[in-house]
Order: structure tokens, then C-alpha cells, then sequence
């Protein structure tokens, strides 16, 4: 293994992946990337995969704003097809509380140029002409929303950063980093030590126990999300289907697959990656109600992943102010996937430039020293 | 084997395309499956897992124990929504 690198990244998912591939491409050498598995075997292959724009906070609504921009011409970028689908998101409110909410969203977001819209229980059922709309009462359109294959998306930024230089140890775990009058100096594995002034900590559901490593409480926590996946079928639907009151998300892919999970607020905080039959039939019972024709259609795999969450719900962004070198992308809350292709790029002008193109200094974690939270409302 | 030969039926993917994932470093089951899609059809790799394992192992030139085997995931065989959700018609 190599003794010495100008940078460590902890993650070989899609964070720590593109955060490589941009700092590579901005003209940074000798990079290491450490994954203690496999690329994308922690929650980036475990995810959903949608890309939505339709958020309550504006920092959400520009970041995924921007990255859908680079999603859209990321196959090309990378030479691989990351199979994007911009076949929107439909976002449903069953409840007036839902309803005021979702106005504001759409308000926020068309005042930030993005084309969300808020659309009439007719008009749902015309983009999704199989939606049983009982107990519907209103929804909110993006067009541009969509889905990318996680896989290919993760692989693809990982082979575009290794043919440019960065050097990927799959298997290779992180065990501690070691530090000096508060700076980074190495950091060491089962496969020896790398000495290092920077490390990136992109280690998803376990960045907590990275920033055990250096001494730091991280204030974010994991928590297992369910997801289950049905035969490839005939097209039934293009959008993602969201709700946040009835709790799922649903969307088939190209592929004819349907995918759907969603988020159990009884779910413990710890690293559980198991599959119960609870969640599947209750599932099935959710979607069935939103599309009846669902009940005919097989599920052929089931799942979960870690969510690591943030007090709230936005991701921490930046270095660490005790620990010079250590720096974080993590607490992404379920939205890595769709955020990663923006925050790579702005974590690798902040690292290189000392700045970023856009602002991003309120993801710093003091922000909840300060009590400066951005709750963000719209998570499933 | 030829290139065009269909390892895995359900997802329709071909021992070239194995062969190219293999050679370009992903030598795990769990790789190729997130690769090439092999293994994540209907059948959920019942026919292909041990072809891919061989091949591997052959690759590799190690045995075929030696070979780390992805996690099973439920369900065993497909079972429709309906009848998951508790359908009285089913």
C-alpha cells in the first residue's frame, strides 16, 4: 500500500467517488480513496436513487437544482451511461397541512427557476392515469425530477477518477487517523498507514465512528431504511410518487422494475441493515392503495440501507474547526445520491480554492453550536 | 465459452459482459451483480450465481470456497403485492 498521499477520502460511495473524481479533475495529486468493502455496497447501491428539486429550504432547492444541471450531462463527463430519467416527481398532499406546505415549497422553488408546479387532483391522474385518487388533494409537479442507476453512477465516477490518477483500495479498511497538535497526520488501515495532512470523511451510515477517530462527536446518527423492488412490468408510470403524511416513495425504473420504500419512525438509531416481512406487507398495503394494479405485480427482492441523518436533515459540509485537514460530507438524511454530483464539486473547490462557486458555509457543523439549524420539511 | 452466451436469463446478460467486468477488476459476485445486473432478476441468481462463481474462482485462480458469496435477499420466490398485502382474492 502506498505510504503517502496529499489526500485520503473515507468512502467508496458516491460521495466519496465524485468528491475523487472533481478533485482529480481540479489538477489535485496522489489521492487516495479507502472503502472498506466494495464501491457502492453501503447506502449509495442501497438507495432509491430519485433526484428531486421540489425541497422547503433553499439551500436543498439550489444544491439539487445544480446537480440535476450536472446529472444531466454526466454520462457524457464520465463515459458511462448513468441511465438518468427525468420523468419528474409528483409529489401528493392528503392533507391541508400538506397542502400550505406544498405551496410554499412550489413558491420557493419557481422563485429559484426551478419548474415545479401545483397541479389539481385531474391533472395527477393525467400524468399518472393508473393513480387511485381517493383521499387526494392536490399534488406538486417537477418535470425535470428524475432517477439515476446508483450502480452505474457510483462506478462511473469512480473509474473516471481512477483514470485520472486517484488510487481506489476496495477492502481496505480505515482503523484510526492519527493527529498532531490538532492537525491530520495519517491515517491507518488493515493494510497499513498512509500519511496524510487531509482526510475526507464520506463514510456515510459510519462517519460517526470516523469522527470517533479524531476525537469529535459528529452530530449525525444511522438509521435503516427499508426498500423492496418488483419484476420488470410493462410501463405503468413515469414520475416518482411521494408522499410525506402516507409516508413512501414508489417509482419504476427503465428497467420496468418498481421500486419503493419508505422511512418507519420507530426504527432504532443504530447500524441494523436486516429485512423484515412487517415492512414489505406493509408496503404492498401503501402502494396498493395509491395503485391498485400494483397488487398484480411480483416483488422480487427486498433490502435497506443506512440513512445517516443530521439534526436537520441537511448535510454537514466543511472542515472540522478543532481538527485542521479533517473534513466532512456527511448527514446527507437520505438525499447523498441526488446531492452528491454538486457537493463533490463544491467540497473540491473548498478543499483547493479555499472557496466555493456557491456558497455552502452554512452546512458548516457549527451551525448547531450556533442553533443556525435549516430544518428542512420535506423528507420521507 | 463464447462471449454471446447468456449467463443470466432473467436480466439477459451475456458471459462477455461478465468477462469484461472481470477483467476490469471486479472480481466479487456482489461487483458484477451491481455491474452487469446478473443475479438480480426474477429468479434472484438460482441459475447463474454458481456459473458466475466458477468463473470467478477460474479468474482468480483460487478455489471455488474461497469466493465470497453476496447475501440472499428475501423474498425466496417472487410473491405479488397483493398476496403480500393480505388480498382476500388471492
Amino acid at each position: 500500500m502506498i505510504k503517502k498521499a496529499s489526500l485520503v477520502i473515507i468512502g467508496g460511495g458516491i460521495i466519496g467517488c465524485s468528491i475523487a473524481y472533481n478533485l482529480a479533475k481540479m489538477g489535485c495529486k496522489n489521492i487516495v480513496l479507502l472503502e472498506k468493502n466494495s464501491l457502492a455496497s453501503g447506502a449509495t447501491g442501497r438507495c432509491g436513487a430519485g433526484i428531486r428539486q421540489q425541497f422547503g429550504t433553499e439551500m436543498n432547492c439550489i444544491l439539487a437544482r445544480e446537480s440535476i444541471k450536472i446529472f444531466e450531462n454526466l454520462s457524457q463527463e464520465l463515459d458511462y451511461d448513468i441511465e438518468l430519467n427525468q420523468g419528474g416527481y409528483l409529489m401528493l398532499a392528503y392533507t391541508e397541512k400538506e397542502v400550505s406546505q406544498f405551496k410554499k415549497n412550489v413558491a420557493l422553488e419557481q422563485s429559484l427557476d426551478i419548474d415545479a408546479r401545483f397541479i389539481t387532483v385531474e391533472e395527477a391522474k393525467e400524468i399518472v392515469p393508473p393513480l387511485n385518487t381517493e383521499g387526494l388533494l392536490a399534488a406538486t409537479f417537477c418535470p425535470t425530477d428524475g432517477h439515476a442507476n446508483p450502480f452505474n453512477t457510483n462506478f462511473a465516477y469512480a473509474e473516471a477518477a481512477q483514470r485520472l490518477g486517484v488510487k481506489i483500495y476496495n477492502f481496505t479498511e480505515a482503523r484510526g487517523i492519527k493527529t498532531e497538535n490538532n492537525r491530520i497526520v495519517s491515517v491507518s488501515t488493515d493494510k497499513g498507514e498512509v500519511q496524510t495532512p487531509i482526510v475526507i470523511n464520506a463514510a456515510g451510515g459510519y462517519s460517526g465512528e470516523i469522527g470517533k477517530m479524531v476525537g469529535v462527536d459528529l452530530p449525525v446518527y444511522s438509521q435503516r431504511h427499508q426498500i423492496l423492488i418488483t419484476e420488470p412490468v410493462d410501463p405503468l408510470f413515469r414520475p416518482m410518487l411521494m408522499s410525506f403524511s402516507r409516508n413512501f416513495y414508489c417509482q419504476q425504473t427503465p428497467h420496468g422494475s418498481i421500486i419503493m420504500g419508505f422511512g418507519d419512525p420507530g426504527e432504532p438509531k443504530d447500524y441494523d441493515i436486516g429485512s423484515s416481512w412487517q415492512f414489505a406487507r406493509e408496503m404492498a398495503q401503501k402502494m396498493i392503495a395509491v395503485v391498485p394494479l400494483l397488487k398484480e405485480v411480483s416483488m422480487v427482492r427486498q433490502w435497506s440501507g443506512l440513512y445517516n441523518m443530521s439534526p436537520d436533515s441537511q448535510p454537514i459540509v466543511g472542515e472540522h474547526p478543532q481538527v485542521k485537514g479533517f473534513y466532512m460530507a456527511v448527514g446527507f438524511s437520505g438525499h447523498g445520491f441526488m446531492l452528491a454530483p454538486v457537493v463533490s464539486l463544491l467540497m473540491a473547490e473548498l478543499i483547493l480554492k479555499g472557496q466555493t462557486s456557491i456558497p455552502i458555509d452554512k452546512l458548516d457543523i457549527g451551525r448547531f453550536d450556533r442553533g443556525e439549524l435549516i430544518i428542512e420539511p420535506s423528507v420521507v | 465459452m463464447k462471449d454471446e452466451t447468456i449467463i443470466c436469463r432473467c436480466e439477459d446478460v451475456t458471459w462477455g459482459e461478465i468477462r469484461q467486468a472481470l477483467e476490469k477488476g471486479y472480481t466479487t459476485l456482489d461487483e458484477i451483480k451491481r455491474i452487469t445486473r446478473a443475479g438480480m432478476g426474477r429468479c434472484q441468481g438460482t441459475t447463474c450465481r454458481r456459473i458466475i462463481l466458477r468463473e470467478i474462482a477460474k479468474f482468480c485462480h483460487k478455489g471455488i470456497e474461497e469466493i465470497t458469496i453476496p447475501t440472499f435477499r428475501p423474498p425466496t420466490k417472487p410473491i405479488k403485492l397483493g398476496t403480500l398485502a393480505g388480498d382476500k382474492d388471492d
